[in-house]
């Protein structure tokens, strides 16, 4: 602790005053760091423990039993079902971490080098709003938009492009997953790429690097951890999302958090929701080491 | 050829902040249309929407339980967002990192697992099904935004001044409530604004844990599952509106943070 040192005492007397004024600084202490410490503790840390040691528990005539089993995992590990839903929730995540990384980066270049400062302030303002603005009302607007009657095919039918067939589709669900990711992800790029220092990439300039390969050699490279951290979040944003795969995929085929939804809520299993849930803790937990490996890594012998 | 260049990407970027924004305005403009179906050509002005959502007892309870969970669960997570951050600055201590990881990790947890930890946790002690055990789950869940606000705002106070206020004789107490809260004043009602906005828009923690006590996005969620149905829209409609002035309130506390720190700077 880096306590500021108490006066210098001579006497007993302000000995015990010391000791006391000790005390009310430990109580101080402890009054602010107890409090979130706890709470973290009793209702995010002991619930995620016990839905892992809850995998290890049965289920006999519909009722929970404290168990240590390893059923669940063997039924959920080894069941057909699961292992389309995890390929297909992986795959997808993965491919709109790549299409949302893809698609914010020359948004994001243009917020940190082409627009005013007050403009790209405004942006990110603006940017920061849909993160935190209700997300299934998004969706259904997003349902609308692609629904058969809707006004993307009123557009497109006229002129011989339609209909579009989106709703209950893979790509329905990428769509909805783009909804819920591209404005972090612009977001986390355009911090990236602003704090690349401006002097290198006017050295680059100045010593004739052509624009592209000033992106590509100088941007991206100096901005390598800040866009791997965007696309990583977009990766575990989709993989956790259930209202994107339902109402816009159609829960067709099922993705890891609609099996546990669908367990939870109607199959009233909850120890293989949990396994579920567990595998996808893992999962996410592996990527994200991958992720900070690749971010932190090894340079390729640059520098 | 530059300016051409400059043109394109500002367009490209126009055209990526329409997709983002086009489900937040195209729910407030439908939600005033007169026909059933949301499609164009619009089909004239009309309340009718709202009126129909006004006189649903369950999407009103809805909002009840929303406002109510959003209410308690910003004044105990801004508390503890503002507690964490404290000790952040305050103090060195073997285990900080677990200390700091613990207050700050929930949101990178996805909610659907959230909820079902909470779900199975809270029925062994017979919180699930209770506004309580939402708001439990939201606290969690909001209280890093609350730290991660308060912790930006300390970052520009001189850790020095209260030491010197300390080896002054004045108690850790009267330094507290005399120098760190009137600092964070604005960042802690950013964080009273964010967290609630975060509580009010929750909607899988509370769809696993609300039982009957619906709050207002659970209602949505049910909703979605039914029929088109342009009530959705003015639900929406409402939901954003309280949501947009939240962030917004948030956001203007701490552009003003942030624009004293850049004029210090420069």
């Amino acid at each position: 602790m880096s306590e500021p040192l108490p006066l210098p005492d001579t006497a007993s007397e302000p000995a015990r005053a010391a000791s006391s004024r000790w005390a009310n600084r430990a109580r101080y202490a402890v009054f602010w760091g107890a409090p979130p410490a706890l709470w973290q503790a009793a209702f995010f840390l002991v619930p995620l423990c016990f839905l892992i040691a809850m995998t290890f528990w049965s289920v006999r005539n519909f009722r929970l039993a404290p168990d240590s089993t390893l059923a669940n995992w063997t039924f959920i590990l080894t069941a057909g079902f699961f292992r389309n839903a995890y390929v297909y929730t992986f795959w997808l995540s993965a491919l709109t971490a790549l299409i949302a990384s893809l698609a914010a980066f020359p948004a994001a270049y243009t917020l940190a080098y082409k627009v005013s400062p007050a403009t790209r302030r405004l942006m990110i303002f603006m940017l920061v709003v849909p993160f935190f603005t209700s997300y299934p009302v998004r969706i259904y607007s997003t349902q609308i938009f692609f629904s058969p009657q809707g006004i993307i095919n009123t557009v497109l039918v006229p002129l011989g492009l339609g209909p579009l067939q989106v709703l209950n589709t893979p790509t329905g669900t990428v769509v909805g997953y783009l909804v819920l990711t591209l404005p972090l992800v612009v977001l986390l790029q355009t911090f990236a790429l602003s704090n690349v220092p401006r002097i290198l990439i006017e050295a680059a300039h100045n010593l004739g690097c052509g624009r592209f390969r000033t992106i590509w050699q100088v941007i991206i490279p100096s901005a390598r951890i800040g866009l791997i951290v965007a696309g990583t979040f977009a990766f575990v944003l989709a993989f956790g999302d259930y209202v994107a795969p339902t109402y816009l995929g159609g829960s067709k085929p099922p993705t890891l958090s609609i099996l546990i939804a669908d367990q939870v809520k109607s199959g009233n299993n909850w120890p293989r929701a949990s396994v579920v849930a567990a595998t996808m803790i893992l999962t996410l937990m592996m990527v994200m080491l991958v992720m900070i490996a690749l971010a932190y890594g090894r340079r390729k012998g640059r520098g | 050829m530059a300016a051409l260049r400059r043109i394109l990407l500002i367009a490209y970027t126009a055209l990526l902040f329409a997709f983002i924004f086009a489900p937040i305005v195209s729910t407030i403009v439908f939600s005033f249309n007169a026909d059933r179906f949301p499609s164009l050509p619009w089909g004239g002005f009309s309340l009718q929407w709202y009126a129909a959502i006004f006189n649903d007892a369950t999407i009103q309870r809805g909002l009840v339980n929303s406002l109510i969970v959003a209410g308690v669960t910003c004044v105990i997570a801004t508390f503890l967002g503002f507690s964490a951050a404290y000790i952040d600055y305050r103090y060195r201590f073997l285990g900080k990192s677990v200390y700091l990881a613990l207050a700050a990790l929930p949101p990178t947890v996805p909610v659907v697992i959230l909820g079902v930890a909470l779900l199975t946790f809270e029925g062994r002690i017979g919180l699930s099904g209770t506004l309580t055990g939402i708001i439990v789950g939201h606290v969690v869940l909001s209280t890093p935004f609350a730290m991660a606000l308060v912790r930006m705002r300390l970052a520009d106070l001189d850790p020095d001044i209260e030491r010197a206020a300390w080896n002054l004789g004045a108690t850790p107490w009267a330094t507290m409530f005399g120098v760190i809260v009137p600092f964070c004043l604005p960042a802690i009602f950013a964080a009273i604004f964010l967290t609630a906005a975060v509580s009010f828009d929750e909607f899988m923690i509370a769809w696993f844990v609300s039982g009957v006590n619906e709050t207002l996005p659970v209602r949505v969620l049910a909703m979605l599952q039914g029929q088109v149905s342009p009530r959705i829209n003015a639900i929406g409609a409402i939901v954003f509106a309280v949501s947009i002035t939240l962030i917004v309130f948030a956001q203007v506390l701490l552009g003003s943070i942030a624009g004293r720190a850049a004029r210090r700077k420069g």
